[in-house]
């Protein structure tokens, strides 16, 4: 009953996507944007009723598992269609159906008047389709089939609108970008095959939980770290971190529903999960695991510096992203694997609900999106106003709403930490935070207060956008305000959340040793300190850009600014040392394509006509040469006999 | 009855050569025909001294008589002129000595044959040639009568005078 | 005495006089009666061989090559015929269309 389920949960929206394929043309746009909502609110329904029946389960890491079908079969390997729902990617799968229904409904009116709207709807259910089969694949190949189909419909939907090059131009980046990491993730693959002989997630782990019980692998084993390394790096495509997170931004290029679904509430996440997925991996191996903390502590710094200074709404939010993700990783290095999780969770609510609203300002301004040339906004969306206001709380981390709990979490574990590495990237996480509650509020400040600084083309339909677009942000303001209930600090006995996922990273923890329970009041300090250093930040956003930006308010010059508008100018090292070299190479081979291989191919083809004109001066049709020739044989013949 | 042997041969070889010589050198293709009959009953002739009597006739009849015949009329159907004097070219003087060469080659092989008693088991009567086609050899002389057949019906398809509209579908 | 050898030795100059017809002359229909002169040549190699054998067998031999050559010569013909309806000319030297 519950496999039968679970396999429905995967298999609507791959269905509700070839209805609408091959029905396109008959359905009426109205009706396939209704299937597409029903498509993801029956999966997200129905892993609530599987979900909740393995919370409370053995010792072993409780799961309900189904196998839709055989798949790859041959000699030592057998690789199945199997899923798995276990609490971590239960989780997960109710994070993306949930926030993905908001979203389709959302996308139902934000997308009202586009011409591709149909076309729309059959990539969103594609995209989730492929997640939840990256979530629930319990095995690496379904992972990676579900990994490189949400990249898929990553490139599909930043390229929506391919009229425009640029668009295009944004897909193919993020597409190109992508493969860096997957050739990583790939190549984890290969050697976990080749070191454990199975594909398998769960005999995987199990097996190398077992393998280090039995003395196989010890702690700091260089093959294990080097899956690790492998293992990070494809994380770091997909979750857009240094150095591979130059897409995202440009993925900004898509339908903003697209930016909120898909580059900040789950697809981008894809990366954590594997990492959560495979933290025994991680907690075998500290030097991966330094790595994952540094990277994640700078990708959060370097994105939020960016962040600072960028104008278009949906940019500062890009870069914001980036920089959470960044956070996530931190939590995941320092050892935190339930409250990088939680974070995702509070994240999904807060990142769409602020890119759905940032969709709201657009939709209401004509798709106006530099942030200089809003201000004022306040009475005119008033739905839109209060809900980006909860969200701009939740990003920065202002007690009681629920980014506050999860980013303190991390913060917590990492400030708290053993040794010099773990309290140095918290510490940068904490100047993360100041500059992430002063670009939340100077962006909030410069949209919807000061005076009017809107263009009489975005002033025409400024108007509140309709009950499909506000009701899916009222339902994320209250989760933005409540999630932090899910899981309280320690000292408060409450964790619903750490709780449900203790099993799944009971062996990661097993192996690093449980974090060391810290004195109530040491908690309550960070935490005030943290609150402290945010509500500094956002105070000071909020004074600084009462009045809105530009002349009344001239922004500060100089070295630092400058690199920072130019975001620290990674687009162009990766021309100079990537791209530039690349098409060097490809000019190279091409002219050698071109003149030498060409060339030898033409020749040989020259060549052989030039023979061909030789021999055809003895085809000449006569009929005499050729009897002069055959009685020639003859006569040498003849001779020979003689 | 030993010289009548030779004389026959010597007659009937000569005869044969120059005839072939003739239908060569003949520059109307008319003579050439006829000459080239004098060849055939000279061959025939050949065929009787060899005493294979059957084919000596049949010599006579098929060569002599239809294939001459057939080559008449073509060459009358076409209504065909002199051929006109024209000097030689290198691949005439190419081909006149490679045939001296063939000439002299063949010659050469053929006086290095040993002659071997002549022990002929069975003559060359009629009665003992339809013996050796109506026993062992049945089914090439069916085959023969089914490739004369062929020859017949392909003959009639390839000479036949197209009507216009055939024509211009071939061209077509 | 006559022996194989002389006939063999008549078959000779007959075969190398249709060779010298067929490369010599343009006509096709003397090239073509030069083949039918090479074709005797051989028939008489075949009976001459044939007396020191069985007679009876060779003659069944040339008989069946006289029913090709007789098969041959009437196709040839129709070809000829069909070639001159196309080309009005029977000058070997001008029919090349198979030139490569």
């Amino acid at each position: 009953m519950e496999e039968n389920l679970l396999e429905l949960i995967i298999l609507i929206p791959f269905a509700s996507v070839v209805v609408q394929y091959f029905l396109h043309r008959v359905l009426p746009a109205r009706l396939a944007g209704l299937i597409a909502c029903g498509a993801v609110l029956v999966p997200f329904l129905l892993t609530v009723v599987v979900g909740r029946g393995i919370g409370a389960a053995a010792p072993q890491v409780p799961a309900v598992t189904a196998t839709i079908a055989s798949w790859l079969t041959g000699g030592g390997l057998e690789v199945a269609f199997g899923l798995r729902l276990d609490p971590l990617s239960c989780a997960w799968t109710l994070v993306v159906t949930g926030i993905g229904f908001l979203i389709h409904v959302y996308s139902l009116g934000y997308m009202h008047h586009d011409p591709g709207f149909k076309r729309f709807f059959i990539y969103m259910n594609l995209f989730i389709g492929s997640m939840l089969a990256l979530v629930l694949g319990d095995s690496l190949p379904l992972l990676f089939l579900g990994w490189e189909g949400v990249g898929l419909c990553s490139y599909l939907l930043i390229g929506f609108w391919f009229e425009d090059m640029n668009n295009a131009r944004a897909g193919q980046k993020a597409f190109v970008v992508n493969r860096i990491g997957d050739l990583g993730f790939l190549l984890a693959m290969l050697m976990i095959f080749q070191t454990f002989g199975t594909l398998d997630i769960a005999a995987v782990t199990n097996g190398l939980s077992a393998g280090h019980a039995q003395g196989t692998f010890a702690l700091g084993d260089a093959r294990i770290t080097l899956i690790a390394l492998l293992l990070f790096v494809g994380a770091c495509g997909k979750s857009a971190q240094l150095p591979l997170f130059v897409w995202l931004p440009d993925a900004m290029a898509g339908p903003t529903p697209v930016s909120a679904l898909i580059h900040a509430a789950t697809m981008v996440t894809a990366g954590i999960y594997m990492v959560a997925r495979f933290s025994v991996f991680f907690a075998l191996a500290p030097v991966a695991s330094a790595v994952v903390a540094i990277v994640g502590a700078l990708t959060a710094f370097v994105s939020a510096t960016i962040a600072l200074r960028q104008r278009d709404i949906k940019k500062v939010l890009a870069y914001s992203t980036c920089s959470q993700l960044g956070y996530m990783f931190l939590g995941l290095g320092v050892g935190a694997y339930g409250a990088a999780v939680f974070h995702v969770v509070t994240h999904a609510f807060f990142k769409a609900l602020l890119f759905l609203g940032a969709g709201s300002v657009i939709h209401a301004l004509s798709h106006e999106q530099n942030a200089m040339k809003m201000g004022g906004l306040k009475p005119h969306l008033p739905r839109t106003h209060w809900t980006f206001f909860v969200g701009c709380f939740a990003l920065a981390g202002i007690f009681p709403f629920a980014g506050f709990f999860s980013k303190d979490k991390i913060l917590g574990e990492a400030l708290l930490g053993h040794g010099w590495l773990f309290p140095l990237v918290g510490v940068l996480g904490l100047i993360t935070a100041l500059m992430t509650a002063f670009y939340t509020f100077r962006l909030y400040r410069l949209v919807f207060t000061g005076p009017e600084r809107l263009d009489a083309h975005a002033k025409k339909h400024l108007h509140e956008s309709p009950a499909t677009m506000t009701v899916p942000l009222v339902i994320l303001a209250l989760l933005s305000i409540g999630g932090g209930a899910l899981s309280l600090p320690a000292f408060a006995h409450f964790d619903i959340l750490g709780d449900y996922l203790r099993p799944i990273f009971a062996p990661a923890l097993a192996v690093a040793g449980e974090a060391a329970h810290h004195a109530v009041n040491v908690e309550v300090a960070l935490m005030l300190v943290s609150l402290a250093v945010v509500i500094g930040g956002a105070w000071w956003a909020w004074n600084r850009f009462a009045r809105g930006p530009g002349d009344q308010l001239p922004l500060p010059q100089g070295g630092l600014p400058f690199l920072l508008e130019n975001k620290w100018f990674v687009d162009e090292i990766y021309a100079i040392f990537v791209v530039g070299p690349m098409r060097g190479t490809a000019l190279l081979a091409g002219f050698f394509d071109r003149y030498v291989i060409d060339g030898i191919v033409n020749g040989l083809a020259r060549l052989c006509d030039l023979c061909g004109a030789v021999v055809r001066l003895l085809q000449n049709g006569a009929v005499h040469t050729y009897a002069l020739l055959f009685i020639a044989g003859a006569v040498y013949l003849v001779c020979s006999l003689l | 009855m030993e010289v009548l042997e030779r004389v026959a041969f010597y007659v009937m070889a000569v005869l044969a050569v120059i005839s072939a010589l003739l239908v060569v050198v003949n520059r109307n293709p008319v003579a050439s025909a006829m000459s080239l009959v004098g060849a055939f009953l000279a061959v025939a002739g050949l065929y009787l001294t060899l005493n294979a009597t059957f084919l000596s006739a049949i010599q006579v009849l098929v060569y002599a008589g239809a294939i001459m015949v057939l080559f008449l009329f073509v060459i009358m159907l076409l209504n065909l002129e002199r051929e006109p004097f024209d000097l030689p070219g290198i691949g005439r003087i190419a081909g006149f000595g490679l045939s001296v060469a063939l000439l002299f080659s063949l010659i050469s092989l053929a006086l290095g044959a040993v002659a071997r008693p002549e022990t002929s088991a069975r003559g060359g009567s009629g009665a003992e040639i339809g013996d050796v086609f109506f026993s062992d050899y049945l089914f090439p002389f069916e085959m023969a009568s089914l490739l004369l057949l062929v020859a017949m019906v392909g003959v009639i398809v390839v000479a036949r005078r197209r009507k216009p509209e055939e024509e211009e579908e071939e061209q077509a | 005495m006559i022996t194989v050898v002389d006939y063999y030795v008549v078959a000779s100059i007959l075969f190398a006089i249709g060779a010298l017809g067929f490369l010599l002359r343009k006509n096709v229909l003397v090239m073509f009666m030069s083949v039918e002169l090479m074709l005797n040549s051989a028939n008489l190699v075949l009976v001459a061989s044939a007396k020191s054998f069985d007679l009876a067998r060779g003659s069944a031999f040339a008989l069946v090559s006289v029913a090709v050559a007789a098969a041959e010569v009437g196709v040839g013909l129709a070809i000829i015929i069909a070639l001159f309806r196309l080309k009005a000319t029977v000058d070997a030297e001008e029919i090349t269309n198979l030139r490569g």
